[in-house]
C-alpha cells in the first residue's frame, strides 16, 4: 500500500456515518413519496427552519470532518533495514485536526485572552527578575515589536477574511443561480400544464414567494457563516481567536472539537433510548393488563434510583472492563471512543423512562378513540394498529422529546464529567470545557472566554435544533399544515 | 323600551367575520331564541354581549345597549357588575362549567358575595333558596357536595342557580340542554320556563334544536353565516317560515310521514367564516335562487307586520306548502339519478334487490340471546373485584336482512356497549351472538377475522373515528387490506376506493386528502365508505348523526336509507333521537339500564307504548309542531349500573311502581306477535 496513512474507523464513526447514511436514504425514499415531499416542501418554505437547517448543517459538517480518522505513517527509522513493516503513529487524528493544525500545534504556556499578544497572568520574564506579562509564542508573534500595530493588523486581517468569505459566497451564489434558473425553467414549463385552475395557480405563487423568501434567508445565513469563517481563518492564522485555556490549548480548536462529542452524545443516546421508550410506552398503554404492570414496575424502579448514582456505577463498571483489557484497544483514541459509546448506551438505558411514561399515557387515550375501535372492527392485528394508528399519532411527542433530550443530554454529559464519570478525560467536549471553567470563573480577574465559547456554541446548536424540529413538527401535523 | 338591543353588530377575527351585522332586541321577560347550525356565529354573538370574546376576536362595528346603557364602551369594572348582575349566562357543557374541586355551596357563594354582598349564614340561606328554585331535592345536603357527586342534569341546575344568584334581568342560555338526555332536558327546560315566568327574566336562548325553540321561545331569530336571515314570533315562524333556509330546515327534520321516502336536504355546508360575499349568503345552497341573488345582498325587510327576513323572494302563504313538497320531490329525482349511476356497483357486489315478502321463512341475520357485559370494579391494593358494572344485563334481539332495528335509550343505558359486544369489540360476559346462524361468541381473534367482512360499525363522533394521520384512501382501504379483499392490483384498489367515495357522494380525488380537510358530514360519509368497503351485511350505527347539524343529518340519513335499499343492509341503529327512529327504523327496542324494556315494530312502540318508561321517554320528546304534551315528567335520573335497583330496574322512577316491582324482575309480556314489554303491570 502506498497510502501515507492508515484509515481508522472508530466505532462511534461507524455509527455516526451509519446514521447519516440512514437519514440520507430515508430522504431519498421520501423524495419519491409525493405526500412526504409536500410536507418537506413546507419545511423548505419556512424561513426559520431553513436558517436553522443551514446552521445545523454547518455543525454537522464540522462533526463529519472530525469523524474521518487516520493514523499518520511514521518515517522509517534510519539504520533499520528497509522497513518490512510500516509503522504508524500512536496518535489518531481526524481531518479536522489537519485543517486546524496551526491552532493545534502552537500551544501557549497558559491562559491568554482572545486575540491577545501577551499571557493573561504575570510571570517572571526571561532574563530578568521582574514579573510581567510574557509575549505569546504564537499569538501576535508576527507583529514583532510593533505592538502598536495590533489593532490595525486585526482590522486588516478581518477585512481580508471578510472579503475572502464574501468572494467565496458570491462564487457559490452565481453557481447556484445558474443551476437554479435552469431548474426553474424546467419546472415552470412542467407545472403550467396540470395547473389549469386559478386557485391552484394562486396557491402555487404563494408557495413560491414563501419558498423564495426562505431561500433568501438561507443564502443570507450562508453569507454570515462565510463571513464569520473568513474572519476567523484570517485572524486564526496569527492569533488565538478565542484565547487559550489553562494549558495553553486554543479554545477555538477545543470548541470545534467539542461539536462532534456533543452531536454524538445527543444522537447516539437518543438512538439507544428511542426504540426502548417507544416500544415499551406503546406496549404498556395499548395492551394494558400484566404487560402494563410489568413495564410500569420496571420504569418506576429505574426512576427511584438516583440517576447519577446509577450512571456512575455503570460507567465505573465499564471503565474497569476497559482498563482490565488494554489489549482490546490499539490506541488511546479507541479507548476514549469505547468509553464515549458506553456513556451513550448507559445514558440511553436510564433516560427512556420519561418518554415511555408520556407515550403510555397518550396511548391510553388514543386506544379508546373510535378510529382504533374501527380498525379493531376490521380485525386489524394489534401490531398493525400500534404501528399504523397509534405510532403516527405519537410522533409529535416523540419529536419534541427528542430535541428536548438532545439538549438535556449534552448538559447531562457536562454534569457527569464534573462527577468524573463522563467522557474520557482525553475526549474534548463541551462538558469538560464548562467543567474547567468552574475554576476559571473563580479566578480574579475572571477567565471568561472558554465558558463563553462553549456556551455560545452549545446554545446555537441546541437552539437551531429546537427551531428546526418545531418547523418539522408543524409541517407534518396534518391539522396545522393546512 | 327593550331590555337589550343589539344593532348592526360586527365581530372580526382577523379578516374573517363570524358575525356580520346582527340586529335584534329583547323585551323584559321575553324569550328570544337564536336558531342556527354550528358555525353560524350565534355563540359569538352571545359572548359579545357579555364582552367575553376570545382573544383575537373583537367587535369592530355596532352597538349593544342593555337597559339604556351602551355595553361596548363601559369600563371593565362597571362591566363586571353587568356580568352576573345584569346578564347571567349558562353554558352547554355542565360537566366543565363547574370547578371540580370546589363545593357547590362555595361556587354559588362566590357569585352571592360578588353581587349581593352576602356572606356566611345569609349566603348559605340564599344558596339553599336558589337550589330550591331550580328544583334540586335536599338542597342543604347538596351545598356541601362536590360537582362529581351530581349528575349532569343536577349540574346544569346548579349552573342555573349560580346564574340566578345576581338576580339578572337577562339570562343567556347557550345550548343549555344539548348535552343532556331528553327526559333530563324536559326537566331543565321546565325549570327555566318556570323561573322566567315567575321572575319576569328575559332569556336569550341559543340553540340548534327546533323542538327546544318550539317549547321555550316567544320570538325566533334564524342565523346563517353570521347574519340574521329571519325573525318572527314563534307561532308565525312555525306556521309560515319565510326564508328558503328556514323552510328547508323544517323539511330536513326526520318525520314518520316521510319514512322510506327522502328527507329534504340542504346541499353543501355552511360557508367558512372568511368567505367574501357579494350576493346572498345562502345562494349556493338555495334551489330558488334568482339571478339578482348572486349580484347583490338582499336587504333586511318585513314580510308581514312582525316577520322580517333577508331574501328577495316574494311569496304568499299558499305558495309555501307547495314549496316544501317540491323540495322533497327534487331530492327524490336527484336521488334517482344517483341510483342509476350506482346500479352497476350493486350488481358487482352481488346484491340483488329482493323484496322481503318471505319474511317469515327467512332466518334472522343476527340473533342475540341473553347477552351480558359486566365490567369488574377493582379496588384496593390487590385489585380485588368488589362488584360489577352491569352495562348490558341480558338482552335478546333478532334482526333480519335489509331491516333496521333501533336500539333506543338514554346515555348510560348500555346501548353502545351492547353494539360493541355484538361485534365482539368488547368480550361479552355471557350470552350468545349468532350472525347467519354462526356463533360469534367464544371465537378467537383469528377465527373472528373472516367473519368481520359481514359486520361493520359506524361511530358517533366523525372527528374521532378517522385517524388524522392517514389519508382518506388509506383509511378506506385498511379494511380491504386486512381482510384480504384486496385481490387485484394497486389500480383495482384505487378504482374501488373511487367507486366507494362516489357511492357515499364524495369525489374520487378526495382519496389523497387528510380527514381534517372535511366537514363533519363529509367525515361521516368517509366513515360509511370505510365500513362499506368490505361489503358487510350488518352495520352497527352508533349515533351516527348525533354530532351533526339537522341539514347534514338529513343527508346522512338519506344515504343510509338508500344504501339499505340497494344493498339489503341490515342496520342496528343505536340512538337516543326518537325522530330519527321514527323515520328510519322498522323495529324498535327500548333499553333501560342494561335491559330491553319494550320492543316491537316502530308503529307499535312509538304509537302504542306499553312500558311506563317508553311512555315517559316519548312524552319528553319536544314536538316541533303542535302543543307540548301535558304529561307527568319523569323524576330523577337513571341509577348507576354498578348498583342497579332490585326487581324492575325502572321502579324507583316509575309512577305506577308497587312492592312487587321492587323485588321481581318482570318477565316478557307478549302484546302482539311482534310487540312485547317487560312490566308487571301489563299482566292484568
Amino acid at each position: 500500500m502506498s497510502l501515507p496513512f492508515q484509515v481508522v474507523v472508530l466505532w462511534s464513526d461507524a455509527l455516526f456515518f451509519g446514521l447519516i447514511t440512514a437519514v440520507v436514504m430515508l430522504g431519498m425514499w421520501a423524495r419519491r413519496q409525493a405526500p412526504l415531499r409536500q410536507s418537506w416542501a413546507r419545511v423548505a418554505s419556512d424561513k426559520v427552519a431553513m436558517v436553522s437547517a443551514t446552521i445545523l448543517a454547518a455543525f454537522l459538517f464540522v462533526g463529519v470532518l472530525d469523524s474521518l480518522h487516520y493514523r499518520a505513517q511514521l518515517d522509517a527509522v534510519p539504520g533499520q533495514a528497509v522497513a518490512q513493516k510500516i509503522n504508524y503513529a500512536v496518535e489518531v487524528n481526524s481531518l479536522l485536526d489537519v485543517l486546524l493544525a496551526p491552532l493545534r500545534e502552537h500551544p501557549e504556556k497558559t491562559y491568554s485572552a482572545p486575540l491577545a499578544t501577551h499571557l493573561f497572568s504575570k510571570e517572571p520574564l526571561p532574563g530578568s527578575i521582574e514579573r510581567g506579562f510574557p509575549r505569546l509564542a504564537w499569538g501576535g508573534a508576527h507583529l514583532g515589536q510593533a505592538l502598536e500595530h495590533r489593532t490595525i493588523d486585526i482590522v486588516q486581517r478581518s477585512a481580508l477574511g471578510a472579503a475572502g468569505g464574501l468572494l467565496l459566497w458570491l462564487g457559490l451564489m452565481s453557481m447556484m443561480r445558474l443551476r437554479f434558473n435552469r431548474h426553474n425553467h424546467a419546472t415552470d414549463s412542467a407545472e403550467k400544464i396540470p395547473n389549469g385552475t386559478q386557485s391552484a395557480g394562486a396557491g402555487n405563487t404563494a408557495r413560491k414567494t414563501s419558498r423564495r423568501a426562505a431561500s433568501h434567508a438561507t443564502l443570507f445565513t450562508l453569507l454570515v457563516l462565510f463571513l464569520l469563517a473568513g474572519i476567523t481563518i484570517a485572524l486564526g492564522s496569527g492569533y488565538h481567536v478565542l484565547g487559550t485555556d489553562k494549558v495553553g490549548q486554543d479554545v477555538l480548536y477545543l470548541s470545534l472539537k467539542s461539536i462532534r462529542t456533543g452531536l454524538l452524545i445527543g444522537t447516539l443516546t437518543t438512538l439507544v433510548m428511542l426504540p426502548v421508550a417507544v416500544l415499551l410506552g406503546i406496549l404498556a398503554g395499548y395492551l394494558g393488563g400484566w404487560v402494563d404492570d410489568l413495564i410500569q414496575y420496571a420504569y418506576t424502579t429505574l426512576n427511584s434510583i438516583p440517576g447519577v448514582l446509577l450512571i456512575a456505577a455503570a460507567v465505573l463498571m465499564m471503565q474497569v472492563v476497559i482498563d482490565t483489557h488494554p489489549d482490546w484497544f490499539a490506541t488511546s483514541a479507541e479507548r476514549a471512543d469505547a468509553r464515549l459509546l458506553a456513556l451513550c448506551l448507559i445514558l440511553g438505558m436510564t433516560s427512556w423512562t420519561g418518554l415511555a411514561r408520556l407515550l403510555r399515557g397518550e396511548t391510553l387515550k388514543l386506544r379508546e378513540l373510535e378510529f382504533v375501535q374501527a380498525a379493531r372492527a376490521f380485525g386489524v392485528s394489534h401490531f398493525a394498529i400500534m404501528q399504523r394508528h397509534i405510532l403516527p399519532n405519537l410522533m409529535h411527542i416523540v419529536l419534541i422529546a427528542l430535541v428536548m433530550d438532545f439538549s438535556g443530554l449534552v448538559l447531562a454529559e457536562a454534569v457527569l464529567s464534573y462527577v468524573g464519570v463522563g467522557v474520557d478525560p482525553a475526549t474534548i467536549s463541551f462538558g469538560t470545557m464548562i467543567n474547567a471553567a468552574r475554576m476559571e470563573l473563580a479566578r480574579d480577574p475572571m477567565v471568561w472566554w472558554s465558558l463563553a465559547a462553549a456556551f455560545t456554541f452549545m446554545f446555537i446548536l441546541v437552539l437551531a435544533a429546537n427551531l428546526l424540529t418545531d418547523a418539522v413538527r408543524d409541517a407534518f401535523d396534518p391539522r396545522t399544515a393546512a | 323600551m327593550s331590555l337589550l338591543s343589539v344593532s348592526n353588530l360586527v365581530i372580526n377575527i382577523g379578516a374573517a367575520r363570524p358575525v356580520d351585522g346582527v340586529s335584534f332586541s329583547i323585551a323584559a321577560g321575553e324569550c328570544f331564541a337564536l336558531l342556527g347550525e354550528s358555525g353560524c356565529g350565534k355563540s359569538m354573538t352571545a359572548l359579545a354581549l357579555m364582552r367575553l370574546l376570545p382573544p383575537g376576536a373583537k367587535v369592530s362595528q355596532g352597538q349593544i345597549e342593555f337597559s339604556g346603557t351602551p355595553l361596548l364602551t363601559l369600563p371593565e369594572n362597571r362591566m363586571r357588575q353587568v356580568r352576573g348582575g345584569g346578564i347571567g349566562m349558562i353554558f352547554q357543557e355542565p360537566a366543565t362549567s363547574l370547578n371540580p374541586v370546589m363545593r357547590i355551596g362555595h361556587q354559588i357563594g362566590e357569585a352571592l358575595a360578588l353581587h349581593e354582598q352576602l356572606q356566611g349564614v345569609a349566603a348559605r340561606a340564599r344558596a339553599v333558596e336558589l337550589l330550591t328554585q331550580v328544583g334540586i331535592p335536599d338542597p342543604v345536603r347538596r351545598l356541601d357536595e362536590f360537582p362529581f357527586q351530581l349528575s349532569g342534569g343536577m349540574k346544569q341546575r346548579v349552573m342555573i342557580a349560580m346564574a340566578l344568584a345576581g338576580r339578572p334581568r337577562l339570562l343567556i342560555a347557550d345550548e343549555p340542554t344539548t348535552a343532556l338526555d331528553v327526559t333530563i332536558q324536559a326537566q331543565v327546560l321546565d325549570v327555566l320556563d318556570a323561573l322566567r315566568r315567575k321572575q319576569g327574566m328575559a332569556v336569550l336562548l341559543i340553540t340548534h334544536d327546533l323542538g327546544v325553540v318550539a317549547r321555550m321561545a316567544d320570538r325566533v331569530g334564524v342565523m346563517y353565516a353570521g347574519q340574521l336571515i329571519e325573525e318572527a314570533p314563534r307561532a308565525q315562524f312555525f306556521a309560515h317560515p319565510a326564508h328558503p333556509y328556514s323552510i328547508r330546515l323544517f323539511a330536513a327534520l326526520p318525520d314518520p310521514a316521510r319514512r322510506g321516502g327522502h328527507l329534504a336536504t340542504i346541499p353543501g355546508n355552511v360557508p367558512p367564516a372568511d368567505t367574501r360575499y357579494t350576493g346572498c349568503r345562502f345562494v349556493d345552497r338555495c334551489t330558488e335562487a334568482l339571478p339578482q341573488c348572486r349580484e347583490s345582498a338582499p336587504e333586511w325587510r318585513a314580510v308581514t307586520s312582525d316577520q322580517k327576513m333577508r331574501c328577495f323572494l316574494e311569496r304568499s302563504t299558499s305558495e309555501k306548502k307547495t314549496d316544501t313538497e317540491k323540495v322533497g320531490s327534487d331530492e327524490a329525482t336527484a336521488l334517482q339519478g344517483g341510483q342509476a349511476k350506482n346500479a352497476f356497483l350493486a350488481v358487482a357486489n352481488g346484491d340483488t334487490a329482493t323484496e322481503d315478502n318471505d319474511d317469515a321463512v327467512e332466518p334472522p341475520l343476527l340473533t342475540v340471546n341473553d347477552l351480558r357485559v359486566h365490567f369488574p370494579i377493582r379496588r384496593g391494593l390487590l385489585q380485588r373485584t368488589v362488584g360489577h358494572v352491569r352495562a348490558v344485563d341480558g338482552i335478546s334481539l333478532q334482526l333480519r336482512t335489509g331491516r333496521t332495528l333501533a336500539l333506543v335509550g338514554e346515555s348510560g343505558c348500555g346501548k353502545t356497549t351492547a353494539g360493541k359486544a355484538i361485534l365482539q369489540l368488547i368480550p361479552p360476559t355471557a350470552g350468545q351472538v349468532y350472525l347467519n346462524s354462526q356463533p360469534l361468541t367464544g371465537l378467537s381473534v383469528s377465527e373472528l377475522r373472516p367473519l368481520r367482512v359481514q359486520m361493520q360499525m359506524i361511530f358517533q363522533d366523525p372527528f374521532a373515528s378517522l385517524n388524522p394521520r392517514m389519508r382518506v384512501g388509506d383509511i378506506i382501504a385498511e379494511g380491504m387490506r386486512t381482510l384480504g379483499l384486496q385481490k387485484g392490483s394497486q389500480e383495482d384498489t384505487t378504482q374501488r376506493i373511487a367507486a366507494l367515495l362516489g357511492r357515499v357522494g364524495l369525489g374520487a380525488e378526495m382519496a389523497s386528502r387528510y380527514p381534517h380537510e372535511f366537514s363533519g358530514g363529509q367525515r361521516q360519509r368517509i366513515a360509511i365508505a370505510r365500513a362499506l368497503a368490505v361489503n358487510p351485511s350488518l352495520l352497527v350505527c352508533d349515533e351516527p348523526t348525533s354530532a351533526l347539524d339537522v341539514s347534514v343529518q338529513a343527508q346522512i340519513l338519506n344515504l343510509l336509507a338508500q344504501l339499505q335499499r340497494e344493498q339489503q343492509l341490515a342496520f342496528l341503529f343505536i340512538t337516543h333521537n326518537i325522530a330519527v327512529v321514527d323515520y328510519l327504523a322498522h323495529e324498535v327496542a327500548v333499553m333501560y339500564l342494561g335491559r330491553i324494556v319494550e320492543r316491537g315494530t316502530t308503529d307499535e312502540v312509538l304509537r302504542n307504548p306499553q312500558h311506563p318508561y317508553t311512555q315517559a321517554l316519548l312524552a319528553a320528546v319536544l314536538p316541533v309542531h303542535g302543543p307540548v304534551a301535558a304529561v307527568t315528567r319523569l323524576n330523577g335520573e337513571m341509577p348507576s349500573a354498578a348498583k342497579p335497583p332490585h326487581g324492575c330496574h325502572f321502579h324507583p322512577r316509575c309512577p305506577h311502581a308497587d312492592v312487587a316491582c321492587c323485588t321481581t324482575n318482570p318477565p316478557e309480556v307478549v302484546i302482539s306477535a311482534t310487540h312485547s314489554a317487560r312490566c308487571l303491570k301489563l299482566k292484568n
